[in-house]
């Protein structure tokens, strides 16, 4: 199952390597990442990843990104990509 | 793959502009509940709701979570309890609501909706029992909604029981006086009510429906309002096209929830009611929108046509996004439940007339409108037949959540929360219709019901 991954908040050292960490531990896979900088510093991150052989409930994965995201002081969410491809295409 | 500026602009519609599904309903049939001793009655319609419902609210939870959609409420509707009381032997219908309320709790639903009676051409011995429980049952349970539908346009409208609802309401007020006449809020007269609606106060579950269903009603008054802020100054055509195009996307949100909901729950899905619910927060509002489309005030001249080009775009756009589209579908436009109403009603540019006039081009009617606590039941009756007559004419479906405020003037405000609002108290015709109220009997179908 894909899901996608958006991250944003203020840039720093070290964001796509805590998240990609925290993903690996739970054995999600990262399909893509784009990622821009909005002067001066306003980080934005959208991954597509494949949480089909998660080691946990797609539920729980999302409470952990946005609990990681409170850490971090960053926005992080993950949604399964159903969402935005229901919302955007035909 | 859809991009990340698509990806963005999605989260931007949750997170800024109040996206949310407002609501899953599940209909459920009590019709199988009757039983010839009420208690049985009761015992039965409470367990076939927390059977039917028990992982609701939880699916809801799930759904929310793993598509990042908000869900604000888990709502069930069921059959017009006048049906299935029918059988039961006792004149007290209050029971039943008792019922209900307790099974809501049980299954940690927001609202129940179905407290209901259908009496558009005459009343069952059933109906004027349900009719006469309201205002206790809506006094003393809290989740339980009721309607009845007094009108329809293959009907005319029974006037007996229009005028029996303005006692109704004024009563309802009383029992419920301690908190503003809140009871009101839960209670709504209909003209050609439909069965499929998961919208709350006025949700029931249609004898044509099936043993259990799901219903979605979506929400984003505050998406479209943000598009129009994008095309200002265009023409209509433009405007129309914007709606229709946000709509779409709105829909679509809605009809993944049904989808998702009804293969958890394994219940089939009904429709999604395409319909744009405002709420009391900054920025989810339909008033802020017909002002955006160029009105100073929600409620000026232009604001019946505005409001027609939003009710219509909304539907072209929504209907090609979801396999059924039903309910109410269309823009709401609940006083209190809208930050922009509020604020035009407290300035004094929207009054009932403007109302009224708005309702003929809108989803529904006057709803949530505070009147002065001392407003006659039988003014409350004339102005439920004003409604009745647009509905049963037009062949849409209108209705009246009037809230006579116990011991409120105009200009005060009546604080309901939440969801709710807050209702500033609007003014009503001071000259009587009481001799129109008291003639009763029943206003014939009009030749629009002659379509055979």
């Amino acid at each position: 199952m894909r899901a996608v991954i958006t991250v944003a908040g203020k840039d720093r050292v070290g964001i796509i390597a805590n998240v990609t960490q925290a993903l690996a531990k739970q054995n999600v896979n990262v399909l893509d990442i784009t990622q821009t900088i909005l002067p001066p510093d306003f980080f934005t991150m959208v991954m597509l990843v494949d949480a089909g052989q998660a080691s946990i409930p797609f539920g729980e994965l999302a409470d952990q990104m946005a609990e990681l995201g409170q850490q971090m002081g960053m926005d992080i969410r993950a949604q399964r990509e159903d969402t935005f491809q229901a919302m955007h295409r035909i | 793959m859809v991009n990340s500026s698509e990806i963005l602009q999605t989260i931007h519609m949750f997170d800024q502009q109040h996206l949310d599904i407002r609501t899953i309903t599940m209909g459920i049939s009590l019709l199988d509940c009757a039983h010839p001793d009420p208690k049985a009655a009761c015992q039965k319609i409470y367990d076939k709701i927390c059977r039917r419902a028990e992982n609701l609210v939880a699916v809801g939870q799930t759904i929310e979570k793993e598509f990042g959609i908000p869900i604000v409420n888990k709502r069930v509707s069921v059959t017009p309890i006048s049906l299935v009381a029918a059988a039961s032997d006792t004149a007290d219908y209050v029971p039943f609501a008792a019922a209900l309320d307790k099974a809501a709790k049980a299954v940690g639903i927001n609202f129940i909706g179905g407290f209901s009676a259908l009496v558009q051409k005459g009343a069952t011995q059933s109906d004027l029992k349900l009719i006469a429980s309201i205002p206790e049952a809506l006094a003393t349970t809290e989740l339980v909604c009721s309607s009845v539908n007094v009108g329809s346009t293959k009907a005319g409208i029974n006037m007996d029981a229009v005028a029996e609802m303005g006692r109704v309401i004024k009563k309802t007020a009383d029992l419920t006086a301690s908190s503003g006449g809140f009871g009101c809020a839960k209670l709504v007269v209909f003209a050609n009510a439909v069965e499929d609606n998961p919208f709350m106060a006025g949700a029931f579950h249609g004898a044509g429906e099936p043993e259990c269903v799901i219903n979605v009603g979506i929400s984003g008054p505050g998406v479209v309002h943000h598009a129009l802020q994008q095309v200002k100054g265009q023409p209509f055509d433009v405007v129309a096209e914007t709606i229709k195009k946000t709509a779409f996307r709105i829909t679509r949100m809605g009809q993944l929830v049904a989808r998702e909901a009804s293969a958890r729950l394994d219940v089939p899905f009904g429709i999604v009611d395409l319909s744009l619910a405002p709420t009391p927060a900054i920025g989810d509002s339909v008033a802020r929108i017909l002002e955006e489309m160029g009105l100073e005030v929600c409620g000026t001249h232009g604001t019946t046509a505005a409001l027609a080009l939003l009710n219509d775009a909304v539907k072209k756009g929504g209907v090609m996004a979801s396999n059924h589209v039903g309910g109410l579908s269309g823009a709401f436009i609940p006083v209190s439940e809208d930050e922009g109403m509020i604020a035009a009603a407290q300035q004094g540019a929207l009054g009932l007339d403007k109302l009224e006039a708005m309702t003929c081009v809108c989803s529904v009617g006057l709803d949530m409108i505070a009147v002065p606590g001392d407003t006659s039941a039988e003014t409350l009756s004339a102005i439920i037949a004003d409604e009745a007559a647009i509905g049963m004419v037009n062949a849409k479906t209108t209705a009246v959540r009037l809230i006579p405020a116990p011991g409120k003037q105009v200009g005060d405000t009546v604080e309901f929360g939440g969801l709710l609002g807050s209702a500033p108290v609007i003014p009503v015709h001071p000259f009587s219709s009481a001799l129109f109220i008291q003639r009763g009997g029943r206003i014939p179908a009009p030749m629009q019901s002659l379509k055979n």
